[in-house]
């Protein structure tokens, strides 16, 4: 009886596409090798009976190179049929895992994905000798489109073993490889074409480097411009025009009193959607108005940079640099999708290699990296000053997060191995596929972020409302006066971040800061501590032992760059 | 050792970008060999260099249909001629 399916492949072949497609379950994919990290369980029926397909992340072979592939090889324990997907333009390297699968004696079915792109590339393959050769059936598809996927679907119980494929050696495999693809692939000559022109250009150093700055510069900029259109002349608007007369009839009704407090405001009659603390006011309106915005940019932006498969490039480019921070160019992706939020960002350090690289870049990460929420706060506090506050907050970032990185590679043991990614080709990316990716990742950060923001206004509410801020912020005051310059409610700032770092940023606004201040508080609040959202991922990733360290490195930066920033920023 | 003077066996890294070869062997461990090889990287393949990234950065190559970026330290463990 069949009941549990796995899909195994190499990366980067489109696996999780044809599980989105089999199962209907919305699952992230992109251009680049590693998306998917760990498996993704979904249901389909077949013959009336309800199977559990598994999504695997990819791999090149059955011994695992890193931590994300040991989960893949892990999955096949348990596998009554294997869905083997391969990348049809590249059907000599994916045969290696293909016979690995079939030496060990799971029914199987072979996929090959990308067919529109291998006939276009002028690979011919004959289908019917390699059914033949393999000794078990063989679909090909364009699952991006969905082209092949029925046929898939009727075909998957016809999964067999294969009778030809004995078990061998490296070498053997290797052989067999050859004489398989000369039997059953031929490819024409192809042109130069305008994609590999563009590949050229943005990974050789003398025009890839100038690319590379253009395009984060580009990326950032557009996500500012989208995202503050968005949030001061849709939202906010919204919230003024159309809510809060609202909320002031609501209040009326309430009266004064406990729930009034909670539920809209501190100040009776006063509606202020960033200072008054209510949770259908603040609660809501940091969130969607403030926060939402630049995480629709933010990943729309990403989706973009992710399918059109620019990502890789930049590793490589940027390889140089992240070896002087004990990681490797890979790092920059736990970099990129940390300033999305930073539970994907850690997530995303399963693929590398070693320990130190991937405590590096974990810690990095909680470190110096705001995620869109925080960013999209600080812009909004700090914009109305101008853009050079700003700028302070990331440079002082960007000089934690390098020099930091310059320590960590010095007192972090263990290795550190080179570069090793697959650069895969640049491909337009499907104007519907970024539209639901980034959809998929907006319902992610609402269902993440609006319970936490919620559950945080109305924690720091009741504690207001029994005096256990005040008390805090008065205890804390000489601490955060005499160190870093800053009032003592801003410790109150500190103690809401470790529930939602966008809120604690919100805190900030009713403290009247100078715009000095402001940016001492906002680079402290992104470095001292994760949130709690993060803070679990870290542990569960980095075992208790290595995240008591990272954290005492966040503490102890924390610390520093405080003391140091009241120093140059405020003097004395 | 790689023989110097036999100026037909070389290092990947003292290929130009733009210049391809055919790898004759590849020097490491199993496990190092093996992880090149799943990629398609093995002896008899022909090879050829994308780009170079400067200050010892890495190499990316092309091998058949693929390209993967890999670092110094590994491509000088790939013998062309």
């Amino acid at each position: 009886m069949v009941k549990k399916i796995v899909l195994m492949g190499n990366p980067n072949v489109g696996k999780s596409v044809v599980f989105s497609r089999l199962t209907g379950a919305k699952v992230i994919s992109s251009n680049y090798p590693g998306t998917t990290i760990d498996f993704s369980k979904g249901k389909m029926i077949l013959d009336g009976k309800q199977v559990e397909i598994i999504d695997a992340p990819g791999t090149y072979s059955l011994e695992p190179s890193n931590k994300a592939e040991e989960v893949a090889v892990k999955m096949l324990d348990d596998a009554d049929i294997v869905i083997n997907v391969i990348d049809s333009t590249n059907l000599e390297r994916n045969l290696y895992l293909t016979l690995e699968l079939l030496e060990r004696k799971i029914p199987i079915i072979i996929v090959l994905n990308l067919w529109d792109e291998a006939k276009h590339l002028g690979v011919d393959i004959n289908l019917e000798e390699f059914e033949k050769i393999m000794d078990v059936p063989i679909v090909p598809t364009v699952a991006l489109t969905g082209e092949g996927i029925n046929v898939l679907v009727s075909k998957i119980k016809k999964a067999k073993t294969s009778e030809n494929i004995k078990p061998t050696i490296d070498e053997g495999r290797w052989i067999e490889i050859g004489s398989i693809i000369k039997k059953v692939e031929k490819i024409s000559h192809r042109h130069h074409t305008l994609r590999d022109r563009i590949n050229d250009l943005t990974i050789k150093p003398l025009t890839g480097l100038p690319i590379a700055v253009i395009v984060i510069f580009f990326s950032f900029w557009l996500v500012r411009l989208i995202g503050e259109f968005l949030s001061v002349s849709i939202i906010d608007k919204i919230f003024e025009i159309a809510y809060k007369p609202l909320m002031l009839d609501f209040g009326n009704w309430l009266g004064d009193g406990i729930a009034y407090q909670i539920l809209i405001s501190q100040d009776f009659g006063v509606i202020e959607f960033t200072e008054s603390l209510g949770v259908l006011t603040t609660g809501l309106y940091v969130p969607l108005a403030m926060v939402l915005p630049y995480i629709i940019a933010f990943y729309l932006m990403l989706s973009i940079l992710e399918d059109s498969g620019y990502l890789p490039r930049l590793a490589t480019l940027v390889d140089n640099i992240f070896h002087r921070f004990g990681m490797h160019g890979h790092g920059i992706i736990p970099l990129f999708l940390g300033f999305g939020c930073n539970v994907p960002g850690c997530l995303a350090t399963r693929t590398l290699e070693t320990r130190k690289q991937r405590f590096i870049a974990a810690t990095l990460l909680a470190i110096a990296v705001p995620c869109m929420a925080q960013m999209a706060m600080i812009f909004g506090i700090l914009g109305p000053y101008g853009l050079y506050y700003i700028g302070l907050v990331f440079l002082s970032l960007l000089i934690i997060y390098i020099t930091v990185g310059l320590i960590l590679n010095k007192i972090i043991k263990g290795p550190s191995p080179e570069i090793f990614l697959e650069i895969p080709p640049y491909r337009r990316p499907s104007f519907k596929v970024i539209i639901k990716k980034t959809w998929m990742r907006i319902r992610w950060f609402l269902k993440e972020a609006i319970p936490f923001l919620f559950a945080g206004v109305f924690i720091i509410n009741i504690l207001y409302t029994v005096g256990f801020l005040q008390w805090l912020g008065n205890t804390l005051s000489p601490i955060m006066e005499g160190l870093f310059g800053l009032p003592g409610g801003a410790s109150i700032a500190m103690v809401t971040g470790f529930l939602r770092k966008d809120l604690a940023v919100g805190m900030l606004i009713p403290l009247n800061m100078a715009p000095l201040q402001l940016v001492i508080a906002t680079t402290m609040l992104t470095v001292y501590f994760p949130c709690v959202a993060a803070f679990v991922v870290l542990v569960k990733e980095l075992g208790i032992k290595d995240m008591i360290k990272s954290a005492s490195i966040m503490l102890i930066t924390a610390l520093t760059v405080g003391i140091l920033l009241r120093l140059i920023l405020l003097g004395v | 050792m790689i023989n110097i003077i036999d100026t037909k066996r070389k290092s990947l890294i003292h290929l130009y970008r733009g210049e391809s070869g055919r790898i004759i062997e590849i020097l490491g461990g199993t496990g190092f060999r093996r992880r090149l090889n799943v990629l398609g990287i093995r002896e008899g393949q022909i090879i050829k260099i994308v780009s170079k990234q400067p200050l010892r950065g890495p190499l990316t190559i092309s091998v058949g249909n693929s390209q993967i970026t890999i670092g110094r330290g590994m491509a000088n463990k790939i013998i062309v001629e």
